[in-house]
């Protein structure tokens, strides 16, 4: 459950923040989200790589597919020598994924383990 | 928390987002350019995007309707002329912004600023910079700005056209910014009028920067009289002038308005004496600082108006296409703009105001470049090394120094003093070397460098109603000389070859000149009046091609030699077989194919050919070059053959010559060495220096043919004989970004076709107008009207153009809004 509210939360504030942001905003919310919302490292970590990615490679799919691939053609020439859209998604999304997974990692060290919280308990 | 894990992952991400924020060559910051918000994707234009918007301007005076149509042209209603130049601004500036503010950042010599000192592979800096700041071209457009704000309508024309730029400047955010800014990773600056004066002096250095001086002092000094004068004749044996041969000129006592003074002990002196240091001339080496100071040789035009004897409906016909660099964005805009005061329809250049070729209610006209040299080199004798004063006429009179400051990204500034003298700036000096490595010091003297006002010649044809209104325009242009092409409902059809053109005696200005007197100045301009011109000429038509423009032999003053006479030629011998034309004859001649020079070429080959030795194979490819129908069509393999041999034959007689010097000589014209093999096939430079025998015609034809014949059949193999292939015509992203541009296109033509399209070079933009009522007009050309790479609208014309098809030019009226040519409306009022 703090697995989906979390993604959800990071894919919705990244959105807002990146209308006034620039692409670093991604950082600071999953490391904010995943510093308020306590789960394992590695957890926090596929959570914020997969938000941001899905929140990137979502957002270049919709424009791409609007756009006939006219330009996601012509870039992926200049990335991969070779006409590929989805390609071009994929990377756009694994680039933000990246910056959200590791900043999410980072926010989750916030907290102490779960065990060590319960023991403490 | 978990200290040490966390500042381990923050660092690691903190390490990567500052990576991700940074530019490694070539490819932009990954960050910026990804975040589907700001980056490239935004570019993705949908395709059912709208452009319909309503804008308010304090700078307006009343409201303006921007229609733009299923092409996405723009046609202008405005109130008033002024806020029509803003409209223009906004609108170029919305779908053209990045071409205009590079193309004026590369003219004023600011590419180093943007991309840093090397790119590609080259120094930006030396030898495109630093090149045009010592040309002089920030120089000469301030003396532009001068020139156009001096007059009060040209002034508000330009301002007015400025603020709509910058009108939509200040709407950019970092996610509208053009793709081009984001992959190369910089800001769009403010326009200026200045801006608008740099496009107009790149479009000069263009059309009017040519010359070979150095090169040709090269010759000069390297050949011997005769052998200079075999390679490079100063007029060629066929030519067919835009004013005819035997045309009578001018009033017997009208000319020359410029009696020339000869300079004493020319012949000693200058022409064939070797003068001054450049005889010890220095080492070759790799410097090009001189490379990008010289403009493609092929820029010309094709354009001719036939009057209505000549057509079907009775009105006139103007056509033109002037040939350019082909390039995404295209260098030109197509678009309507309608004031009370004028109706015209045409392309216009992004980065100036106003319709440059095109036609309104009464008249259309169009240009050709006049291909003259106006570009010289003197070179100056300093007093000492601090330059301060130079020898003029006995006197030593005080340079002017002008500092030019090279902003370098990632370096510091690099300041360049350019000293200016009587004749101009100080291109060359020993820090700076010419293209002969001489150590001396040269001048340039170049037309674009004089105060003048061309943007009102436009203005004014825009507004024209008579042939009386088109002559006042023109006269307004200076530099670059234009071969202008005009046709009116009233009936007339003229041609004027228009330009500030220096009176020179013969081989004046062919090398480089003595600076230390005024006895080797230019001695004027030629007097307006003096320039070839011809006003509805019997046979019915007016015509230019960048051919010479009047008999050498009946002209008072030197031509120059770089007059390219085929594509002229050929389309006079049709024109005046034709009659009862109408504007599809003409589109078909526009995008003609026949090769005139083939024309004349091809008899050595098959009178020379030893057909005996062949192999079938072999022989199959012999036939296709004998059996062609002359015409360089895209799927036809002889035009490959044949002018693969004719390079072939031509490297294998003047190539052992001309390797000789280790300096750059002058290109021989195919027509020279042509009409020289045409006159006596035992020519001179057929011999092969390197052999003790001395070779024949018939034996360098057969030996050309024997070298090009594996290379033909590898290409064959290869599926890459047929003509477009061979010649592989493609029109470039400005940035020669291949992603970005448009390849390997389907058309034929070539140098020497009506049809004039090369690989990287052509027919820039197509146009037909009849002049009838009501006016119908078709045109095309290489590219689309939005310049993002994003819009479906970026390069939706180049394969209709490839193709040789038109669109038909549609000159809206206020009351067509409801027309379903209409897609979108920028409205456009006061707050």
């Amino acid at each position: 459950m703090r697995f989906v509210i979390s993604l959800l939360l990071i894919v919705i504030l990244s959105l807002a923040a990146g209308i006034w942001l620039p692409f670093w905003s991604v950082a600071l919310v999953a490391f904010a989200v995943s510093a308020l919302i306590p789960q394992a490292p590695g957890l926090s970590l596929i959570c914020g790589f997969l938000a941001v990615f899905l929140t990137w490679a979502g957002l270049a799919f919709f424009l791409d597919h609007a756009n006939h691939h006219l330009l996601g053609n012509r870039i992926s020439q200049l990335f991969f020598k070779a006409e590929s859209p989805l390609l071009l998604v994929a990377l756009t999304g694994f680039v933000g994924g990246v910056i959200g997974g590791l900043s999410a990692l980072s926010g989750s060290f916030v907290h102490k383990p779960a065990a060590k919280r319960q023991a403490e308990l | 928390m978990r200290l040490w894990p966390f500042v381990a992952s923050t660092l690691i991400t903190g390490v990567l987002v500052v990576a991700l924020d940074t530019s490694f060559k070539p490819l932009p910051a990954l960050g910026p350019f990804f975040d589907p918000q700001t980056g490239f994707w935004q570019n993705a234009e949908a395709g059912d995007m709208s452009y319909t918007m309503d804008l308010r301007f304090q700078e307006l005076a009343g409201p303006v309707k921007v229609c733009l149509d299923d092409k996405l042209i723009p046609h202008i209603f405005a109130q008033n002329d002024r806020d029509a130049y803003f409209a223009q601004g906004y609108v170029q500036a919305r779908f053209r912004l990045w071409q205009m503010d590079l193309q004026t950042r590369y003219a004023a010599g600011r590419l180093s600023e943007l991309v840093g000192r090397y790119s590609g592979g080259h120094d930006l800096l030396n030898v495109v910079d630093r090149s045009f700041r010592r040309l002089g071209m920030v120089y000469a457009a301030e003396q532009a700005v001068k020139g156009m704000e001096a007059d009060p309508a040209t002034k508000a024309e330009l301002d007015a056209y400025t603020e709509g730029v910058n009108a939509y400047i200040a709407t950019l955010t970092q996610a509208t910014l053009p793709l081009e800014y984001k992959l190369l990773d910089y800001q769009p600056e403010q326009w200026t009028n200045l801006k608008t004066a740099l496009l107009l002096k790149y479009m000069s250095f263009n059309l009017a920067g040519g010359e070979e001086d150095f090169p040709m002092t090269n010759a000069r000094n390297f050949f011997s009289p005769s052998d200079f004068n075999l390679l490079y004749p100063g007029t060629q044996d066929s030519i067919d002038p835009i004013v005819p041969v035997g045309t009578q000129l001018y009033g017997k006592n009208d000319t020359p308005g410029i009696k020339l003074k000869i300079p004493a002990h020319l012949d000693s002196g200058y022409l064939m004496t070797k003068f001054g240091p450049l005889a010890a001339a220095g080492q070759p080496g790799v410097w090009q600082g001189a490379a990008a100071a010289i403009p493609d040789p092929d820029n010309g035009s094709n354009n001719w108006a036939v009057s209505g004897a000549k057509t079907r409906s009775g009105w006139p016909i103007l056509c033109n296409d002037p040939h350019l660099g082909l390039n995404l964005p295209s260098v030109w805009y197509e678009m309507q703009i309608q004031t009370p005061d004028m109706n015209v329809y045409g392309v216009a250049l992004p980065g100036a105001p106003g319709i440059i070729i095109g036609f309104n209610d009464s008249c259309a006209f169009g240009f050709t470049n006049a291909e003259r040299d106006v570009r010289d080199y003197y070179q100056v004798e300093f007093k000492d090394y601090t330059r301060k004063e130079y020898k003029f006429n006995g006197d030593w009179l005080p340079t002017t120094f002008r500092i030019e400051d090279i902003k370098v990204k990632g370096e510091p500034d690099f300041y360049d003093t350019v000293a200016y003298t009587v004749w101009g700036p100080v291109m060359y000096e020993p820090a700076y070397p010419d293209p002969l490595r001489s150590g001396g010091f040269y001048a340039v003297r170049w037309t674009a460098h004089d105060v003048s006002n061309e943007l009102l010649a436009f203005n004014q044809l825009d507004h024209a109603h008579n042939y009386n209104d088109y002559l006042a325009a023109i006269r307004n242009l200076q530099t670059p000389g234009q071969n202008c092409v005009f046709a009116s409902r009233d009936g007339d059809i003229a041609i004027w070859d228009q330009g500030s053109f220096p009176a020179k005696w013969k081989r004046q200005g062919d090398f480089v000149m003595p600076g230390t007197d005024s006895a080797f100045a230019w001695q004027g301009m030629v007097p307006q009046a003096e320039n070839p011109h011809m006003i509805n000429p019997a046979r019915g038509f007016v015509s230019s091609a960048n051919q010479v423009p009047v008999d050498p032999k009946a002209y008072p003053y030197y031509l120059g030699r770089h007059y390219p006479p085929y594509r002229g030629m050929e389309i006079n011998r049709r024109l005046a077989a034709m009659s009862d034309i109408t504007p599809a004859d003409m589109m078909a001649l526009q995008v003609d194919n026949y090769d005139l020079f083939a024309e004349m070429a091809r008899p050595i080959f098959l009178k020379y050919i030893d057909t005996a030795s062949m192999e079938p194979d072999e022989r199959s490819y012999y036939d296709q070059v004998r059996d062609w129908d002359l015409r360089n069509d895209p799927k036809e393999k002889a035009p490959s053959v044949f002018h693969t041999w004719w390079d072939m034959l031509k490297s294998n007689i003047v190539s052992d010559e001309l390797s000789q010097s280790p300096l750059p000589l002058p290109e021989v014209y195919d027509g020279s060495l042509l009409e020289a093999l045409l006159r006596d096939s035992s020519y001179k430079f057929v011999d092969d220096i390197h052999t003790p025998q001395t070779e024949t015609l018939r034996q360098e034809v057969n030996l050309a043919w024997k070298k090009i014949y594996p290379t033909l059949e590898q290409d064959d193999t290869n599926n890459t004989l047929t003509w477009a292939t061979f010649k592989d015509t493609h029109v470039d992203h400005l940035m020669r970004i291949p992603a970005l541009g448009d390849l390997h296109l389907p058309i034929g033509g070539g140098t020497y076709s009506i049809n004039a399209a090369r690989s990287d070079h052509g027919p820039s933009w197509r146009m037909v107008v009849e002049l009838g009522a009501p006016i119908k007009a078709f045109g095309i050309y290489p590219g689309g009207q939005s310049g993002n790479p994003g819009s479906r609208y970026y390069d939706d014309l180049v394969q209709d153009w490839a193709h040789g098809l038109y669109d038909t030019l549609w000159v809206m009226q206020p009351g067509d809004a409801k027309d379903p040519r209409v897609q979108w409306t920028m409205n456009f009022s006061k707050p």
